[in-house]
Parts: structure tokens; C-alpha cells; sequence
């Protein structure tokens, strides 16, 4: 007989009212957005009376998510980047002859006297007058390579130093050339990150791609022009002698002082010398490290000229704070402990390890450590956008109701219920989709159009089967069962193919495409969903009550 | 009253004429890919490289003059249309502009997106440009790839599947329809010149999907029937089969279209192409889940002992309907 345990009905009606429930907020969108810009902005910088009111506007204890829009309907500008990688290896590379000369320099007796050579690219070329000392040269300079740990975790050295003739040919290992390429890569990702922050644009997407791309979307933003000259301009880091801190930023720094927020702690100012004692283009490296009590630090290192002044400074300076200054904002302000005259230091604080880490990339990250070329770059006006949301609505509406209209009238009652779970359905996609925080982008809303249509294909296999039954059943209860029971394979078998290219679209797919996939893959499950336990809940229910004797489907 | 698309107790026989069937779908399938080889695709952005710009202004488009300031810039090849939309208000006259990659370059160039549009300003000076997009020769080529690959590896996944559910001969009769379809589709695209962009390869997966849904529910009432009469032929069982299975398909087919169609009325411009594949892949799947797919199980025959159907089946799905 037709029978649904109840804690199944509950179950079904709890699912359905969360996913509206999440889909709420869509509803009512300019409102709820203000509500969570709102919220961060607190979260940022402490509340305001207006923040307040906006936050009102929403009640907190209803969802707030909501669905993304793409930049093809919000407006905004995309790029690819390809990160050039390889520039990395010549600076490597450029830095190593000194090093090289200076090794070489006390065997000159065996090695003869030793010229840098014009190099191709990616090499270090070096020549030495007597080639009976190649063996001793070459062990010389292999003593420079350090050791690598590759992916594959096996141990190998950065160099690989060769003899070709009477020239020595030093070349990064291929281990050492993917450790950079990653180590470029995050430098990169992270500065066009902050750079892009800086901004303040809402939702910036800042994806690596592969190996050496980087996707940026940046939606709102007048134009992909534009937004390359945001990420073109480079890291300006400075040390600057500290005078003071306050919680005030209007405070009066008074004559060559500046007034920089601090960029953790939120109300916090400080006070510095506009002039730097030393800048980034001085410092030569930096990394995650810990101190003498084992907590995380940053080590960094200076070039000669910028160890001397720091020297100087910090001899001078004991027991004063100075301040770590990147793009107008504090970094850190540690006290000096001790003179560190040679060029190198530690930065210690409250850091966490991935804090610290993350710091040596700042440091490091003075300006993109290599060049970028672009791909692909996209503007869609915010016009354009607002067009096609307002196009894809009516569209949307229109379709829906033909198709309500349709179901209706093919099927009578049974219509009615299988256009309540339509409606359901709608509602579960955009509550999915908020859920997972996903976009939705043009071909996304025609993927909800084809949902509607093809939405209901599950429900008109179903009827078509009761029909059927109904010719030769045993009453209507046994034809409606019969009738799910036996739609169900053919429901599963033609869901789980178009499934099946809806994963593949999601995978293969990028952008607009993919928004497409999300939508018709989550149009899938909410349909068989609604289909097979919803409008069956529903015709169950009305059985129920009315015990009808004959149906008409 | 009730709609009714298919009468009750239809009865139409669909494998009398199914060599002439056969030979309309390959003659149409050879038709597609002369036109292809022939004219090839109007290929986006997306998959040649180059640059389009989406311009809008109060004054009517005048082609000639567009052309005229580009032209003068040496650009190579610029492709000037016009857009019309229903949508548009009498103030929007809009156009796209498209200009090739330039030789040698691999990064899109600023500087001509630049100089392309001063020069349209200066011809028309309240001209806006709502969508600039550029695409690099590198990119373009491994997106034509990966779309290549997408909708192989789709009718690839399709196949095994379809092969697991059933029988190889409905896989191979599925399948065939699945390629039957993507051809044709590919065919008015290349013969109505549309533009075939990424967007496209979408619709294509789309229509990959849809024309499976609805040769999956034809197959799977098949499968039902030749369980149910052992004695008949194979051919009474197909036309008995689809004859079932036809109101749901019409239906189907319908209420899709009914969405479609709005989508693409109101839908705006820039996603018509994309509909515009999508109505068409309806339209054809529907044919060739009955002509191509059915009439190629009836081709190479398949095998009656249904008795234990899901012995030869052996996967997680298998019991279902059982």
C-alpha cells in the first residue's frame, strides 16, 4: 500500500526547509549584501551607528549566504597570468658569480685565471685558463650547491656543474628549478593578493592555474586595464625608526613624522620617521624561522650597503622599537635587542609558524619576483551585467510559468503537485547554491532554465507509468506505486547520464562553463529528489485524505 | 479536459521506412562535415585568440564608418556586426568589433585594445564599451583542446555506462546517436556561421546529455518489454516500446523546449548561440533516440534470454528495478 514512515516525511519536510530556508536570503538581496558587508566591515574596523543599522536590516539568526555573482553579471574584469618563471633562474644565476669568483679565486695556481663567458640563458658560463685543473675547479664551485628537497622527496642539490671544455657551466637542478617555480609562484600569488586587498574590491578571486598561471577576478572594477596597473606596481617596504603608537589616526605626527596603521592589530597607529633608515631593495632574503626560545621568527638579510645602515642604527638605537613598513602599513614593530651589525637579523612577535612563514614571503615579496604575461583578459561592463541578470529573470520567470502552465494542464491535480515541487526545486538549487558558495554566471541561469524544463521529466515519466497502470492496475493506490516503482530505473539511468556530463563539464570546464555544470548538476539532484520523495510525499498525503476510488492522471 | 501531445494507444509503426531513416541521418551527417571541412566554424574569440569589444552608443551603428577607424590602425582582419535584441531600448544600438590576434604576440596587447577604442571614440564620441574581452593564440589553442577532449571523454563515460546498464548493442546505438546529434549540432553551426564558442561546447555536453536522458528511457522500456514478450520480434517490441514511451517524450521534449524558447526570446543576445544549440540538440536528440539509437539496436539485433536480466550486469545499480 502507499505508505511513508513518518520519521521519512519529517526527514523529507526538514530537507526541504532547510534548503529554503537557505535560499532565503536571495530573495532579498541587496539587503542581506549590505547586512554582510556590513559585518565584515565591524569585523575590520569596529562598529559604527550606520554599520549597525545596515546589520540590522537583516535578522542574524536567518542564513546570510548568498548566492555569488559572476563577473558576467556583476561586472568586472578578468585575467590570466602567466607567471615567467624562468627569470628567476638568470637572477639565480647572476648572484652565483661572485660566489663562484670568490671559491675559485684562492686555487688560482691550479685553476689559472678565471673570466666570466657571455652565458645563454639559464646558464653561468665561466672560463679558467688552465683546463689540467678542471677536476678541482669543478669540485670547488659543486661545493656551493646546497640541498634540495624535491616532491618526491628524494635529497638533491640545487647546482649541477659541468665542464665543457675549459668553461665551467653551472645550471639550477631540475629539483632546484621546481622549488623555485613553487616558491615564485606563492611569491607572486601572495603580492597580487595584497595588492588586490588594497583595493578593497568584495570577493576577488586570486586562483593559481597549473603551474605557473594565476587567475584574477576582480569584480566591480572598471576595467582589466586597470586592474593590471593595480598589480603592476611594486612592494614598497621600509624600516622606519618608531616615535610612537596611539589608538587615534588623526593624531598630529608633527614635522617629517607619519601617522601608518598597524596591520594586524585593528586601532592601532603609529607614529614613524617619514624617513627610512633602511628600504626592501636592500634586503636579500628572508625566511621562516625560530628563536633562541623555539617560538617562530622571521630571519632576513640585508646587501652590504643596508647592513651597514641598519648596523649603524640598531647600535645606536637599543632598546627602542622600529617598524617593519609594507605599503603604508605596520607589519610588525619589534624592539631592538642588541646591535646587529652583519646585515642579518630576527624578527620575533606573536607569530604562529604559518604567520611567520608568511611574513618571510612579505619580505621577500618587495615586488613580483617575475614578469607577467597576460593570457586572456575580460571586461564586462557593470551595464552589460545588470542587462543580463534582468534578461535571465524574466526568461526564467517566463519559462517557469509556461512550464507550470503546461504541467497543469496535462495532468490536473497531479500537475498542481508536480509544479509545487518545481517550485521546491528552484528553491533547493539557489539554497545549494548558496550553501556552497557558488557562482552563478549566465549560462549558470540557463542551466536553471533547462532544470525547469528538464526538471520535470521525472515526474511526467512517473504519471505517464500510473497512466499505464491505471489500464490494468488494481486501483489507484497499486497504480500509483506501480507507477514509482517502475519509472524509478529509467528516472536513475537517465539522471546519472546527464550527471555524468555534468561532472565532466565541471572538470574540463572553466569559468562560465563551470557555473553552467554547478547549476545543472545540483538541478539534477534537487529534481530526482523532489521528484521521487516530494511530489510523492504530496500525492500520498492527498490519498490519504480524500481515499479517492478512481484517479485521473 | 486534459492536454493531451500523443493520443492514447498509439500504434505507429516507426521501422518501416527505417533505411530511408538511416539515410536521411547520414546524408545529414555527411552534409555537416562538408560544411565543416568546407566552411569551417566561425570560431570566438575563445578559440582563435583575438579581441572582441561590446559597443553601445545613442547613434545608430554605421558599419563602414567603424570599419574605416579601425581599419586605419592596420589591424589585420576585423569582423564589425551589429547586435540586435529585442531587449534593447531605442538609445542602445549596439555592435561587436572583432579583431584578430596580433602576429607575434602571445600576451593580449593594452595598447591596441587602447588605440581601438580612441579610434572609435573619436568617429563617435558618447560610444561606451560595455564587454572588452581578449583571448591569446596560446590559450585559445589548448581551450579548443580541452573542449575536444570534454566531449570525447563524455560520450566515452556515456558509453561504458550505458554498456554496464545494458548491452553493448544499446551502448553502440546510443552512443551513435550521441555523435549523430554532436555532428549535426556542429553542422548548423558551421553552416549558419554561428559563432562557436566555449559556451557552445556546453550546450554540446548539454545536448550529449539530454538526447541520452531520452534514449536511456526508450532503452530501458526495451530492455522491460523483451522480458515481457519473449515471443514477439524484435522490431514489434521497439515500435511497441516507443509507442509507450512517446507521450513521455513529447512531453519531455516540450516542456524543455517551452523553457528554451523563453530563454531564447528574453534571454538577451549574448546567450542566444548557446540556446540556439541547445533548442536545436532537443529537436534532434528526440529524433535520434527513436531513429538512430532504436533503428541500431533493430540493425544489430540483441540477445532475447532476458530472463535473469541483471546477470550480465553487475554493478551497484543493477537491482533497482528489480
Amino acid at each position: 500500500m502507499l505508505q511513508i514512515d513518518l520519521w521519512k516525511r519529517l526527514l523529507i519536510w526538514t530537507t526541504v526547509a532547510v534548503g529554503l530556508v537557505l535560499a532565503l536570503p536571495n530573495l532579498f538581496y541587496p539587503r542581506v549584501e549590505q547586512h554582510n558587508d556590513a559585518v565584515a566591515a565591524i569585523e575590520l574596523s569596529g562598529e559604527s551607528p550606520e554599520l549597525l543599522e545596515q546589520v540590522s536590516g537583516w535578522p542574524s539568526f536567518l542564513p546570510s549566504g548568498l548566492v555569488n555573482l559572476g563577473l558576467d553579471l556583476r561586472g568586472g574584469a578578468h585575467l590570466l597570468a602567466e607567471v615567467q618563471v624562468q627569470d628567476v633562474y638568470a637572477a639565480r644565476l647572476e648572484a652565483l658569480w661572485p660566489e663562484v669568483r670568490d671559491v675559485l679565486r684562492p686555487e688560482r695556481d691550479t685553476v689559472g685565471t678565471i673570466r666570466l663567458q657571455p652565458s645563454a640563458e639559464g646558464e653561468l658560463r665561466v672560463r679558467i685558463s688552465q683546463p689540467e685543473g678542471m677536476e678541482r675547479a669543478l669540485e670547488l664551485v659543486r661545493g656551493l650547491a646546497q640541498p634540495v628537497v624535491s616532491l618526491t622527496g628524494a635529497m638533491s642539490n640545487d647546482l649541477d656543474v659541468v665542464a665543457d671544455g675549459s668553461d665551467i657551466v653551472v645550471t639550477l637542478s631540475e629539483a632546484e628549478q621546481i622549488a623555485t617555480d613553487e616558491r615564485t609562484m606563492q611569491q607572486s600569488l601572495e603580492i597580487i593578493r595584497r595588492r588586490i586587498d588594497e583595493v578593497g574590491t568584495r570577493e576577488p578571486t586570486i586562483q593559481r592555474q597549473g603551474s605557473d598561471r594565476i587567475l584574477i577576478q576582480v569584480p566591480g572594477i572598471g576595467s582589466a586595464a586597470e586592474l593590471k596597473e593595480i598589480i603592476g606596481t611594486t612592494a614598497q617596504l621600509t624600516f622606519q625608526p618608531v616615535i610612537g603608537r596611539s589608538d587615534d589616526a588623526n593624531t598630529s605626527p608633527g614635522v617629517g613624522n607619519e601617522v601608518l596603521p598597524s596591520l594586524d592589530e585593528n586601532g592601532i597607529f603609529y607614529v614613524l620617521e617619514q624617513a627610512p633608515v633602511v628600504t626592501g631593495e636592500e634586503l636579500v632574503d628572508a625566511q621562516p624561522s625560530f628563536d633562541q626560545n623555539g617560538r617562530p621568527a622571521v630571519n632576513f638579510r640585508f646587501n652590504p650597503t643596508g647592513a651597514r645602515k641598519f648596523g649603524d642604527y640598531t647600535a645606536a638605537n637599543i632598546g627602542n622599537p622600529f617598524a617593519i613598513v609594507l605599503d603604508e602599513e605596520v607589519i610588525s614593530a619589534p624592539v631592538i635587542q642588541s646591535h646587529i651589525p652583519g646585515g642579518s637579523g630576527i624578527i620575533t612577535g606573536n607569530f604562529t609558524v604559518e604567520e611567520s612563514t608568511q611574513l618571510a614571503v612579505l619580505l621577500r615579496a618587495g615586488a613580483l619576483p617575475a614578469g607577467l604575461e597576460f593570457l586572456e583578459e575580460r571586461t564586462i561592463g557593470p551595464e552589460l551585467g545588470q542587462d543580463s541578470i534582468d534578461a535571465g529573470r524574466i526568461a526564467t520567470l517566463v519559462a517557469f510559468v509556461g512550464v507550470l502552465a503546461f504541467m497543469a494542464l496535462s495532468y490536473g491535480l497531479f500537475g498542481v503537485f508536480a509544479n509545487i515541487a518545481l517550485v521546491i526545486n528552484i528553491g533547493l538549487i539557489f539554497g545549494l547554491l548558496s550553501l556552497i558558495g557558488a557562482t552563478l554566471t549566465l549560462p549558470g541561469i540557463a542551466g536553471i532554465v533547462l532544470t525547469v524544463g528538464m526538471a520535470v521529466d521525472a515526474n511526467v515519466l512517473i504519471f505517464e507509468r500510473i497512466r499505464e497502470e491505471l489500464k490494468t492496475a488494481k486501483g489507484p493506490a497499486r497504480a500509483i506505486e506501480l507507477g514509482y516503482e517502475k519509472a524509478l530505473s529509467a528516472i536513475l539511468d537517465a539522471n546519472i547520464t546527464t550527471f555524468i556530463t555534468a561532472v565532466i563539464l565541471f572538470v574540463m570546464g572553466s569559468g562560465p562553463v563551470r557555473g553552467f555544470a554547478i547549476t545543472l548538476g545540483l538541478g539534477i539532484l534537487t529534481s530526482v529528489f523532489t521528484a521521487i520523495f516530494v511530489t510523492r510525499l504530496l500525492i500520498v498525503i492527498w490519498f490519504e485524505r480524500r481515499r479517492p476510488k478512481t484517479i485521473e492522471v | 479536459m486534459r492536454l493531451r501531445l500523443v493520443k492514447e494507444n498509439t500504434n505507429f509503426d516507426f521501422f518501416n521506412r527505417w533505411k530511408l531513416w538511416f539515410g536521411i541521418s547520414a546524408f545529414l551527417m555527411v552534409l555537416s562535415f562538408g560544411s565543416f571541412l568546407l566552411q569551417g566554424l566561425n570560431y570566438g574569440i575563445d578559440f582563435r585568440g583575438g579581441t572582441t569589444i561590446r559597443t553601445e552608443s545613442p547613434l545608430p551603428v554605421d558599419v563602414g564608418v567603424y570599419r574605416d577607424a579601425i581599419s586605419a590602425l592596420d589591424l589585420g582582419d576585423i569582423t564589425i556586426s551589429e547586435v540586435f535584441d529585442p531587449s534593447f531600448g531605442p538609445e542602445q544600438n549596439v555592435a561587436m568589433v572583432r579583431i584578430q590576434a596580433q602576429d607575434g604576440e602571445e600576451a593580449v596587447s593594452t595598447d591596441v585594445i587602447a588605440a581601438v577604442e580612441a579610434a572609435l571614440v573619436e568617429v563617435r564620441p558618447d560610444i561606451k564599451f560595455v564587454s572588452v574581452e581578449s583571448v591569446g593564440p596560446k590559450v585559445s589553442g589548448e581551450l579548443i583542446q580541452t573542449a575536444a577532449i570534454a566531449v570525447v571523454l563524455a560520450i566515452g563515460a556515456v558509453l561504458i555506462y550505458i554498456w554496464l546498464r545494458f548491452e553493448w548493442q544499446f551502448a553502440l546505438g546510443a552512443v551513435l546517436a550521441l555523435v549523430h546529434d554532436v555532428i549535426l549540432t556542429i553542422g548548423i553551426f558551421s553552416e549558419l556561421q554561428i559563432k562557436f564558442d566555449l559556451a557552445i561546447i556546453a550546450a554540446l555536453l548539454t545536448i550529449v546529455g539530454y538526447s541520452l536522458n531520452d534514449t536511456v528511457v526508450v532503452f530501458d522500456r526495451v530492455r522491460e518489454n523483451l522480458i515481457k514478450y519473449k515471443k514477439k520480434d524484435l522490431k514489434e517490441v521497439l515500435n511497441i516500446s516507443i509507442n509507450e514511451t512517446l507521450s513521455r517524450t513529447f512531453m519531455t521534449s516540450a516542456t524543455t523546449l517551452v523553457a528554451l524558447i523563453a530563454l531564447f526570446v528574453l534571454g538577451g543576445d549574448v546567450i542566444r548561440g548557446f540556446v540556439f544549440a541547445m533548442i536545436w540538440g532537443v529537436i534532434v536528440g528526440t529524433y535520434s533516440s527513436i531513429f538512430v539509437a532504436s533503428a541500431i539496436l533493430l540493425w544489430l539485433g540483441v540477445k532475447r534470454d532476458w530472463t535473469k536480466p541483471t546477470d550480465t550486469t553487475g554493478n551497484q545499480f543493477a537491482n533497482v528495478d528489480a
